[in-house]
């Protein structure tokens, strides 16, 4: 087990270096430049800002000197936020998102589960076609649709949450993590109780469970008991990347509730051409995916014996 | 995992919920609170990349930077061509505006209580000429003489340059030539002071990017102070209570939000989280328009909407071609159907309202001469015009309104035009390298003089990016700067906007307006053409009822 997470761990070096590598020559092989704007700056400025930046430099030296800097675990600085370097814009935004994500993590998982089960228990019935064409318009409807509609309503109608912002809210009687983490929550809870329902119902016919059944385990054992551990082995896998996702926040529910959290900076930085931040966040975000790859196997092997090695 | 175990993961779960739910909704809503505290909640789209005035860029960073700092002179509140004396209070200039003279006001202060001196000025007009800065405004600051040649390196003897400071209070300019628009320039933040002590304890005089700019480190001279920044949220600021003119501030303080979405801003709006949004959704201008005149300002901005054209290519190179492709563009119908918020269609280049000069009335739609003119040019009814394309960064008004253009050219002229989405840094790469036929683009007065608009489409310009040249344009340009007489000057300018309407790089299509919405406790925020306005004049009156029925 130790072993386990230690060689997986190891491995991080060799996948973050590929990841920086790759992201590296990708982002600087886009047309257009991080200086560029629409009243351009004399080409005298733009080459001071380019040997500013060492953007002036021959590509492998560059590659070269950047990769030094995130052995020292310094991601360099940002070009769009100009008096920050990227760690300090990682260390802002991303507790931001991680809180969000955390909660919608929560209520993805307790409305995904929970249909996810029933419908799998009620198969066929009105019980499993409810939840599930739920699940299915969860999943259709995206979340620049439910962002607005959720920020509508509890925000204009209701007036019980703030519709953008985060800072300075506290007149709110919701916290302004709540809307952004149910819009999130709601579109990986259809998710979840799809994958649900595909385990359960496998594990439900399977012979133990009729073997369980013969010899007279209630129905809410046979469930909790047997079927749940097993039934569940399929959405674990998810769930570790889902949570990496979730915690490192999502553009468009960032941009609609206006909340400063880490997932717009993926996308913004490569709009901006800011390198450092597009390679900083490309890192850490693989980072994340690792690490929870990694505790879902944990988590699965502690389930499922046979995982185990 | 069993019953118990879910069911306590869940009463987890539900306490969590409802911690972080405060029950005390009865709380006034933001606004009202503002009002009351006097704190004006604004809007300005993108989040500032930094507050230093000589290594900022865009507007919202200019926004801001205007409450915490003030150059020698400030904005009128009611009209963008006049000046209010800032921190100098008097000043002189030669017969042919070529040096002037500025007296700084005895209590003019920095935010951290040094006197301001001339010397500060100097200081500052050092830095931003500094290249290593890599000031993207540098070039405004080539109006003083030996500016251009100490940024180049040319020179290094700083003394050189056209800026002195005679004694503590007294700075003089020598500029390169005649001058009359200086006072407008000045306005601009690339003109404005930096504390000298303050660049110079977080880091070099040419370092860039320090944590000066940091609440707490930031010394200004404006009416307010910086209180805190928060990324991607809010900037706040704070009345400063050591401004010269403290008492007139009206203010508390300012709360400057950068929110990117306008559904966003509109539903903040609503909400009562803001006075005042940066813009309003396009599809609900007409909704505003019609159902709360009161909250919705339209109001004319100094910029105009144009599509470059590619001179360097065929038959682009023809300006019987580009004079056609003028005139069969339907401006009226484009703003009436398309844009719908009161924009006004090009009649010529410069936007009117830059205070003495009259813009031209020379383009209009009329198919009958663009067709005649198109047959000139050796292209009969379109009959072998090859098929070009229109580039415009992925936006979708830009396309609608490019959709129109094709539509009429295709109609009026006959001839086959495609049109090719860019992301905006490609976009802005292809108009730069003159790859492209025809390019969207606008141009937004930086001062208020027609010198701002028409010195783009110099020879090699950087902001050019169409191949057009003439030397006659440029003569008469240069003709305009060694003119001392004002009226004599503008005279010179407009001859040379009409001589590049006869030949046009670009198709005209409309002059901008400003379209967001604003909460009628706001008081003194004045249509203004830069949009640039003076925040000590800005009030805020209490038990103002609004307002909003909310339908959607």
């Amino acid at each position: 087990m130790v072993k386990l997470i230690i060689s997986r761990l190891l491995q991080l070096i060799p996948v973050i270096w590929v990841v920086l590598t790759v992201t590296f020559f990708l982002s600087k092989s886009i047309p257009g430049g991080p200086f560029s704007a629409e009243r351009q700056a004399t080409p005298e400025v733009i080459q001071k800002l380019n040997e500013y930046y060492g953007l002036d430099k021959p590509l492998w030296d560059q590659y070269v000197q950047y990769m030094t800097r995130v052995a020292h675990f310094d991601l360099g600085p940002s070009y769009t936020y100009q008096t920050s370097s990227v760690n300090e814009v990682i260390a802002r935004a991303f507790p931001i998102s991680l809180q969000i994500g955390m909660l919608a993590f929560l209520i993805a998982l307790m409305i995904g589960v929970t249909a996810g089960v029933i419908a799998a228990i009620y198969k066929n019935k009105i019980w499993d076609y409810l939840p599930m064409s739920l699940a299915m318009a969860g999943i259709c409807v995206p979340t620049f649709v439910m962002g607005p509609v959720l920020a509508v309503y509890f925000g204009l109608t209701l007036k019980i949450a703030p519709v953008s912002g985060w800072y300075g809210l506290e007149y709110a009687p919701l916290h302004p993590m709540i809307l952004p983490a149910v819009t999130l929550g709601l579109f990986y809870a259809a998710y979840i109780a799809r994958l649900t329902r595909g385990g359960m119902l496998d594990i439900l016919n399977q012979d133990f469970i009729r073997t369980a059944r013969a010899k007279g385990v209630s129905a809410r054992d046979i469930i909790f008991k047997h079927a749940m551990r097993g039934g569940l082995l399929p959405l674990i896998s998810f769930l570790g990347p889902a949570f990496a996702g979730l915690i490192s926040g999502s553009f468009v529910v960032e941009k609609v509730f206006n909340v400063p959290g880490l997932g717009q900076e993926f996308i913004k930085s490569v709009f901006n051409r800011d390198y450092p931040l597009i390679l900083g966040t490309v890192a850490f975000f693989a980072v994340l995916i690792v690490v929870f790859n990694l505790l879902a196997d944990l988590l699965q092997g502690a389930m499922d014996p046979r995982t185990r090695k | 995992m069993n019953l118990r175990r879910i069911f306590d993961l869940a009463l987890f779960a539900v306490s969590l919920f409802f911690s972080l739910v405060k029950l005390d909704a009865g709380t006034p809503p933001a606004l009202e609170e503002a009002n009351r505290r006097k704190i004006l909640l604004i809007c300005e789209g993108t989040e500032p990349r930094t507050l230093d005035p000589q290594t900022s860029q865009g507007v919202p960073e200019h926004h801001v930077i205007m409450a915490l700092t003030e150059g020698l002179l400030e904005n009128d509140p009611n009209d963008q061509s006049k000046q209010l004396p800032g921190l100098a209070d008097r000043w002189e200039h030669n017969e042919d505006y070529s040096i002037w003279q500025f007296h700084l006001r005895d209590n003019a202060k920095w935010s951290n209580g040094d006197p301001v001196t001339a010397q500060d000025f100097v200081f500052s007009y050092k830095r931003i000429l500094t290249a290593t800065l890599g000031a993207p405004y540098i070039d405004a600051l080539f109006v003083l003489k030996g500016a251009r040649d100490y940024a180049e390196g040319k020179i290094t003897d700083f003394n050189q340059v056209g800026v002195k400071a005679l004694d503590d209070r007294n700075l003089q300019f020598e500029l390169i030539g005649p001058t009359p628009y200086f006072l407008s320039a000045l306005l601009h933040t690339s003109w404005y002071p930096v504390h000298p002590s303050t660049i110079l304890k977080f880091g070099r005089i040419d370092e860039r990017d320090t944590k000066w700019t940091r609440p707490g480190n930031y010394v200004g001279t404006g009416p307010f102070i910086l209180k805190s920044w928060k990324e991607n949220d809010v900037i706040e600021v704070v009345r400063n209570p050591l401004y010269w003119d403290a008492t007139n501030v009206k203010l508390n303080g300012i709360n400057f939000y950068s929110i990117e979405n306008y559904d966003t801003q509109e539903r903040a709006f609503q909400a009562g989280q803001l006075h005042k949004t940066l813009e309003v959704p396009l599809d609900r201008i007409p909704y505003y328009r019609r159902e709360h005149p009161d909250l919705i300002r339209i109001e004319p901005y100094e910029g105009a909407y144009l599509y470059r054209i590619n001179v360097k290519r065929k038959p682009l190179d023809n300006p019987k071609v580009r004079l056609a492709l003028n005139l069969a563009v339907d401006r009226e119908s484009i703003v009436k159907n398309i844009t719908r918020a009161k924009q006004r269609p090009s009649t010529g280049y410069t936007p009117p309202g830059m205070g003495d000069y009259q813009s031209l009335d020379v383009i209009h739609y009329d198919p009958e001469r663009a067709r005649q003119l198109l047959a000139e040019a050796g292209y009969p009814n379109g009959k072998g015009f090859p098929r070009f394309n229109i580039l415009t960064n992925t936006s979708q008004a830009h396309t609608t309104i490019a959709e129109a253009i094709q539509q009429m050219w295709k109609q009026e002229l006959n001839i086959d035009v495609g049109i090719e989405n860019q992301e905006w840094k490609v976009y802005l790469d292809s108009q730069h390298n003159l790859n492209y036929d025809i390019s969207r683009g606008g141009w937004i007065a930086d001062y208020m003089d027609p010198n701002t608009f028409l010195s783009i489409w110099r020879t090699g310009d950087g902001n050019n990016d169409t191949g057009w040249s003439n030397p006659e344009y440029d003569r008469l340009l240069d003709q305009a700067a060694q003119t001392a007489n004002p009226q004599k000057r503008l005279a010179t300018l407009r001859q040379a906007e009409e001589l590049w309407l006869s030949e046009p790089s670009a198709v005209l299509i409309y002059w901008y307006t400003r379209f967001y919405l604003m909460d009628p406790s706001v008081k003194n925020w004045n249509p203004l053409a830069l949009d640039d306005h003076n925040y000590k004049f800005i009030d805020l009156e209490e038990n103002e009822t609004p307002k909003l029925s909310l339908t959607h």
